[in-house]
């Protein structure tokens, strides 16, 4: 027999004296991880199926379990690595592409973490939001520089469509199918309740979902599923995915297990067909093609929806927002190589695209000089953690950001990055209904409105401390910002100035 | 009904002018490459004279129309309901992701026609061609009907890698004989009479649009492409 090279990464450490063999690890853990030997009369592990989930952990009642990672090693080796032995050994065995899930683990740089914001010493004094008025109240779409006057000299509203939202933070495109119903309406409450707007991701919209329709972005990527005319006048923005941070030029693949039948009628595809979108829109080839997708949505919603290109942040990325921006798209959504996904090849994952704040920069700038910002919003995602990424997004160019990763982790996430396997032991990436009812919609949208409240309120204090009072002095206002351990290149292309300079 | 001279109007102008005629019946005249016509509509027929830009019926949501030329790329992208009926050719991914209604397209479609069409219970897209077409036929199909009527009886009647990536829908051919390489998704046979039985009713309806003898295109041989798996990439992928 081959012997199936397979070693456990991790190790469930159980405490002997604080086991009771109540056996509720057991019941939670979906990869089968625990068992009951009733010879030895007590709990054992098959660790070779653990995915790292925290499940047990925080399920056992007398917190006698932990995972801790497995000082199992190889000969050690800086080139070969664990991780890169292991892989072979996987291929080996099974001729399969490396699937994986959530964004890019690698230790690529963060330049979130290397820039520093400013605040106000004596002149300019700083401002307390909790005493005086704090306006984080932004407006995506596409602004007209020119004021139109009637023969009375009132103002013609020449403007068109716009999204409002109460804080420049959206939940990005997760759909119906890679996450859960519960997550879904979780998403939905949690923006209506927030005044923001979450997205429906490219599995179409269920029909439950259609009330919080002013709270949503529809999104139409390359399979078009879900998509029909109440569709595209459901949401606020109509989105057209181009690209995705976490796999830039692949598309996606939803397997048939999990076109359950609920996903299955919110897809429009049969139960337990795979759901497949290809990489390119096949009728996209030029930005005059995707002109055409972008005004055919117009039409067909009558040009009261700001439609939005989402697109990978990729080595061109500048050169490719400025054809978008004349595509006539409204809003450039743009998403970093550290962008999450429910499943993506992992090489693509781990080796393609460019970090998101790199990317705003190039963008951003290019439009000033071309003359067309104004002509498009910009909404950037691929990994904003904290309130700190949010307030840098914006003064780097960002009119808004997108957060996903972020508000799984709020649901009760716990970063085991195994979304691809359906076996979400929080309930969140799986439409298993014994795991799926694990996720309280209710409380998990509570959570999420306490997140961006705090996000927001945070954001607020920060501005207040620059002398800002509004997020639209904060906007591009790369000024307030310094760079820390970056080289002349990196500042350049970010566009701010050195610590101390 | 409503006529519309669509001599030096640009889409917006001519779009808008279908979507607010108080007619149910509209007649567009000399139409001369205007997009996006008929763009997500449901309660009108539309008649054009000239031929009609790309993106034709788009998001159709049941209205009709009748075009009595060729008609460019993308007609019915991702339509829902409703039926375009062409007295020409159509160009480039006819019915891309086409999820329901009919297309009949009198001669001949161009590469990727009814590429990712799909189907769900009532939702059943249909396109119908009476020539021949590109290459990339099927492309990614999910579900739906394609039939290729091959009225002229060519011997090539599609290009290269019809059906790449199929796995819903059928693809009916019309010719005895088959000159053409389908890729290891698609499994290829010769259509049964309950196969034909399927489609009777779409051919006698293109027959009676077009006037001409169903019955010679009934008693026919036809081969009848269908995709081997539903999950054609199961296998694809491993765990990381």
């Amino acid at each position: 027999m081959a012997i199936n090279m397979v070693e456990p990464l991790y190790e469930v450490s159980r405490n002997a004296t604080r086991c009771i063999n109540c056996r509720i690890c057991e019941k939670e853990c979906s990869n089968l991880v625990h068992s009951y030997d009733e010879n030895l009369k007590a709990m054992i592990s098959d660790e070779t199926k653990c995915v790292n989930c925290h499940r047990c952990v925080v399920m056992c009642p007398t917190h006698a379990l932990k995972i801790v990672k497995s000082d199992n090693c190889f000969r050690e080796n800086a080139n070969w690595t664990q991780d890169s032995i292991m892989t072979i050994y996987n291929q080996a065995q099974t001729g399969g592409v490396l699937l994986s899930s959530m964004g890019n683990p690698e230790p690529f740089p963060v330049y979130w973490d290397k820039i520093l914001i400013n605040a106000s010493q004596v002149t300019n004094p700083s401002i307390d939001p909790l005493r005086e008025p704090m306006e984080t109240k932004t407006f995506l779409g596409a602004k007209v520089p020119d004021i139109k006057r009637d023969e009375n000299g009132d103002i013609v509203n020449n403007l068109p469509p716009q999204i409002e939202l109460s804080t420049p933070i959206m939940f990005s495109a997760m759909s119906y199918g890679s996450i859960s119903y519960n997550a879904h309406s979780a998403l939905a409450q949690a923006a209506t309740k927030l005044g923001t707007l979450y997205n429906t991701g490219e599995g179409g919209l269920h029909k439950d979902f259609y009330k919080y329709g002013a709270n949503t972005i529809v999104q139409i990527a390359s399979g078009r599923f879900g998509v029909s005319k109440n569709f595209i006048e459901a949401g606020a923005a109509i989105e057209i995915k181009m690209g995705q941070g976490a796999k830039p030029g692949i598309g996606g693949h939803l397997p048939g297990t999990k076109v359950v039948e609920d996903v299955s009628k919110t897809r429009m595809i049969p139960e337990g067909s795979d759901a497949i979108s290809p990489a390119p829109h096949h009728d996209i080839y030029s930005i005059e093609d995707l002109r055409q997708l972008v005004y055919s949505l117009k039409e067909a919603s009558n040009y009261k929806k700001p439609v939005i290109v989402k697109i990978a942040a990729v080595h061109n990325v500048a050169v490719i927002a400025s054809g978008v921006a004349r595509s006539g798209a409204d809003i450039i959504a743009i998403d970093g190589f550290r962008g999450g996904t429910g499943a993506a090849p992992t090489r693509i994952r781990d080796n393609v695209g460019i970090p998101i704040e790199l990317a705003l920069a190039a963008v951003d700038k290019r439009l000033r000089d071309e003359g067309i910002r104004d002509k498009v919003s910009i909404i950037v995602g691929g990994s904003i953690r904290n309130s700190s990424d949010i307030i840098k997004a914006i003064a780097l160019g960002a009119d808004a950001c997108y957060i996903a990763t972020s508000a799984l982790i709020a649901m009760g996430c716990h970063m085991c990055r195994s979304c691809h396997l359906g076996r979400c032991n929080w309930g969140i990436a799986t439409q298993r209904p014994d795991l799926t009812k694990r996720l309280d919609a209710d409380e998990a949208s509570q959570k999420l409105v306490n997140l961006v409240e705090a996000w927001t309120h945070e954001i607020k204090e920060m501005m207040g401390g620059m002398g800002i009072n509004s997020i639209e002095a904060l906007r591009g206002n790369r000024l307030m910002l310094r760079g820390i351990g970056l080289t002349e290149k990196e500042l350049e292309i970010l566009g701010i100035m050195h610590a101390g300079e | 009904m409503q006529i519309i001279d669509c001599e030096n109007k640009d889409y917006t102008q001519v779009c808008k002018e279908v979507r607010t005629s108080e007619d149910v019946d509209v007649c567009l005249q000399n139409c001369l490459g205007q997009r996006y016509i008929g763009a997500g509509l449901n309660n009108k027929t539309i008649i054009i004279d000239g031929v009609p830009g790309n993106a034709l019926g788009a998001y159709l949501d049941g209205a009709n129309i009748e075009v009595k030329a060729s008609v460019q790329d993308a007609v019915g992208d991702t339509m829902n309901a409703g039926k375009i009926l062409v007295r020409g050719s159509s160009g480039d991914a006819t019915g891309y992701a086409m999820r329901g209604g009919k297309i009949y397209i009198r001669d001949d479609a161009g590469y990727r026609t009814g590429i990712h069409m799909k189907a769900y219970k009532e939702n059943f897209p249909i396109i119908m061609i009476g020539g021949k077409c590109g290459s990339f036929l099927g492309e990614y199909m999910a579900g739906g009907i394609i039939v290729v009527l091959n009225l002229k009886d060519e011997k090539q009647i599609v290009g290269n890698f019809t059906g790449v990536g199929m796995h819903g829908g059928k693809i009916f051919l019309r010719t005895s004989d088959l000159n053409a390489n389908f890729p290891p998704q698609v499994k290829c046979e010769i259509a049964t009479k309950e196969d034909i039985k399927e489609i009777e009713k779409y051919i006698v309806e293109y027959a009676n649009d077009f006037d001409i003898d169903a019955n010679k295109l009934l008693s026919s041989q036809y081969h009848i492409l269908k995709p081997n798996s539903a999950n054609p990439y199961k296998r694809l992928y491993t765990a990381h």
